[in-house]
């Protein structure tokens, strides 16, 4: 076949409609010029965001929810710095996202030129993979591997650097998505041995449980994990990044684990003899203190990276491979579990210890964790949640019911402040027909409170629910734990009307101070269109209960809220 | 214990900032590192000495092979093999210690490749030990500089790394 020559802005676009991709975000400036000049004429729709962070974090809510790569465009230097934060945010929750960043033309490289940043030697450590376009013949091999090593294996954030002048050049150009790497070969498949060791060990097991994370919603493994554990009878934990994968109100769940888990999926962790993890990293917030973890249970390891197996925790029965398949092959020779003494423990913890509720409110205040709870029982069931970071993402991963993956969006290892409106900006995006609702905190929204414009200028139509306490709660709350309550610097003093924020570019703006105003915002945002903003002006001072203090075992947790 | 890593990599720019990168960011020491050519074009080959536990190595090795650009990473020092560095030794040498230095040389199969008026350049080639041992008996006649290429090493007998 005669290849055709192209323009490298034209090859760009050329492959992302190949891709598939149909929404781009970014923010366009001089050196990324040629390729907006390309977009101008194409059929992707982009959306143009106020600030660089902001199109990432967007980008990767609409991957998490569709599980396509986000693609984002940016210029060079501050363009590119800025895409900082939301790429490695990306990275540490293996989120797949394609990234171009304009560069200064080829022959000013290196010479401190008007907005050159070394992108990719700055984005070395927090991408999956990056490049930088030397000659536009190199062009179409990059796209087809960046598209290729961003959306298999573990996901993750690949970018590309293209210098001015490179997308101008012209050369032969075809397209193949198929593409063959030396040096990247994801493994798929568990290992038929170590399948076969794992299920005599859950055969064995007298008291197991299943301990999963995102590697099972990035994988689309919810439906065998349910089929699993109730052949199993196996009671399901899930941490942050997994929650959505077996529903949050179904009969085998024990909540989420470590920190500001549930008492019982702490103790069970604890007590188990078997624990089968599945797309999960052992990160510090679920351990705790590592020699103390599962001190009494046998380790069942699935993840596609090999990398994180015995990377924390020493791992009986490693299996690398995609964990859906890897459950699957599990499922196939597994026998129905005899576990009901252990739910009886398992019971009598949960009875003892349900769910963390709160102290009553006094006269007239609002807890913040009504207005989740609310916010879960209003809202339709067709719904995706994303939140920022802090005491009410916290609050949200407790209260609000998650049943669908890809539902529940949330920054988990980077814990970034801002990313949850411009991901609920993403979400909607990519699930239209969906309820979106952001969670956010005082401090966290007004880290991205600029993209009001964009979710105004989309008509995006969510509910930014702000849970206003006048503090940077969680920061607060390790004041008032561990520095004997010198709240240095976490009163956010001068916060805006939220309101007429939300009213100033145009948004809705609803404010509630009890408990029945709440109720009646919500009912009123949900019959609204468009963007709306809900100030929810809560009690200052809540703390987050259960609560596992840093490096403690995990079973040694403040039950905290009304059971103190 | 020193481990010593064989790093297949795609001989591409930055190839060598990821590898060195990816050390420090998590922590893990080089020892030492020497790069060249293969025998197959576009492929270069790391050989990395790492000093750590094989919970440590073992952990190097599986970040090493995540990075895109390294094809094959093998543990030398778990089968048997052959191991080399080269170091040059710039010593003083009035003519009066010059026979002396010679025989020292000659012990260790070493080559005088530079002599001027009042120093001279030593070649040796070896394990880890020898180096040192040389070094011990130049140290008397006055050492001015020392460069040394980094451990390269091979599996024993037919069997070869290779990139797949």
């Amino acid at each position: 076949m005669k290849k055709k020559a192209a323009r490298g802005s034209a090859m760009i676009m050329s492959a992302l409609e190949k891709e598939g991709v149909e929404i781009i975000f970014g923010f366009p400036g001089g050196a990324v010029l040629p390729l907006y000049n390309q977009l101008y004429d194409a059929s992707i729709k982009h959306i143009l965001v106020r600030h660089e962070q902001a199109a990432v974090h967007a980008a990767d809510g609409y991957a998490r929810v569709t599980g396509k790569p986000g693609v984002v465009f940016a210029t060079s230097g501050p363009g590119a710095t800025n895409l900082v934060t939301g790429i490695a945010n990306a990275y540490m929750d293996s989120v797949p996202l394609v990234l171009i960043t304009g560069q200064v033309a080829s022959r000013a490289i290196g010479t401190d030129a008007f907005q050159e940043a070394d992108i990719t030697g700055i984005t070395l450590p927090i991408t999956k993979h990056n490049y930088l376009v030397k000659q536009v013949e190199d062009l179409p091999g990059i796209l087809s591997e960046a598209f290729y090593i961003a959306s298999t294996g573990r996901r993750g954030p690949v970018l590309i650097d293209v210098p001015k002048d490179v997308f101008d050049q012209e050369a032969p150009f075809h397209y193949d998505r198929n593409c063959d790497i030396a040096g990247y070969k994801p493994t798929y498949e568990g290992h038929a041995g170590q399948i076969s060791r794992a299920v005599k060990a859950i055969r064995d097991a007298r008291q197991p449980v299943f301990f999963g994370g995102g590697g099972l919603i990035r994988s689309g493994a919810s439906q065998v994990l349910g089929e699993f554990a109730e052949e199993a009878q196996i009671p399901v934990i899930l941490t942050l990044m997994g929650l959505g994968a077996y529903p949050g109100d179904g009969r085998l769940f024990l909540g989420m684990p470590g920190m500001h888990g549930s008492v019982t999926a702490n103790y069970a962790l604890s007590e188990a003899d078997l624990i089968i993890a599945a797309g999960v990293r052992f990160d510090d917030r679920v351990t705790g203190k590592l020699e103390s973890f599962a001190s009494s249970a046998r380790i069942i390891h699935i993840d596609i990276d090999p990398a994180e197996i015995g990377k924390n925790v020493q791992i009986d029965i490693p299996i690398v491979g995609d964990v859906k398949l890897v459950l699957e092959a599990l499922k196939k020779k597994l026998r129905p579990g005899h576990t009901s003494k252990w739910w009886k423990k398992i019971t009598a913890w949960q009875n003892r210890h349900p769910l963390p509720g709160w102290a009553n409110s006094p006269e007239g205040s609002l807890k913040p964790q009504f207005v989740i709870k609310e916010l879960s029982r209003l809202c339709e069931e067709e719904r995706i949640v994303a939140t920022d970071v802090g005491q009410h993402q916290m609050w949200a991963a407790q209260h609000f019911v998650v049943r669908e993956p890809n539902t529940f969006i949330t920054s988990g290892g980077l814990g970034t402040m801002g990313y949850g409106f411009p991901a609920a900006v993403g979400a909607k995006l990519a699930a239209p027909d969906k309820r979106v609702v952001c969670i956010s905190g005082d401090g966290g929204f007004q880290m991205n409170i600029q993209e009001l414009a964009t979710a105004v200028y989309n008509q995006i139509d969510i509910i930014i629910a702000v849970i206003n306490n006048g503090y940077l709660g969680m920061v607060r709350q390790w004041q008032d734990i561990f520095f004997d309550k010198r709240y240095a610097c976490t009163a956010l003093k001068c916060n805006p009307d939220f309101v007429r924020v939300a009213e100033a570019y145009g948004a809705k703006g609803l404010r509630a101070e009890t408990e029945k105003e709440a109720t009646g915002a919500i009912e009123k945002a949900l019959a609204e269109k468009g963007p709306v903003l809900i100030d929810f002006v809560v009690e200052p001072e809540e703390n987050v209960y259960p609560m596992v203090a840093p490096n403690q075992p995990i079973n040694e947790i403040i039950v905290g809220g009304d059971q103190k | 214990m020193k481990h010593v890593l064989a790093v297949l990599v795609e001989n591409k720019p930055g190839v060598l900032t990821r590898v060195a990168g990816l050390f420090s960011r998590r922590g893990f020491n080089i020892e030492n590192i020497a790069v060249g050519e293969t025998v197959t074009p576009g492929i270069s080959r790391m050989t990395i000495t790492v000093e750590g536990s094989d919970t440590i190595v073992e952990q190097v090795a599986k970040q090493l092979h995540k990075l895109v650009n390294v094809i094959r990473v093998s543990n030398l020092s778990s089968e048997p093999s052959v191991m080399r560095e080269l170091m040059l030794i710039k010593v003083n040498a009035e003519p009066g210690s010059r026979s002396d230095i010679q025989q020292i040389v000659e012990t260790f199969r070493g080559k005088v490749i530079d002599v001027s008026p009042d120093s001279m350049v030593i070649e040796v080639t070896g394990h880890d030990e020898k180096l040192e041992a040389i070094k011990l008996l130049l140290v008397d006649f006055g050492i001015r500089e020392i460069v040394r290429t980094g451990k390269v090493a091979l599996l024993r007998g037919p069997k070869v790394t290779r990139e797949s």
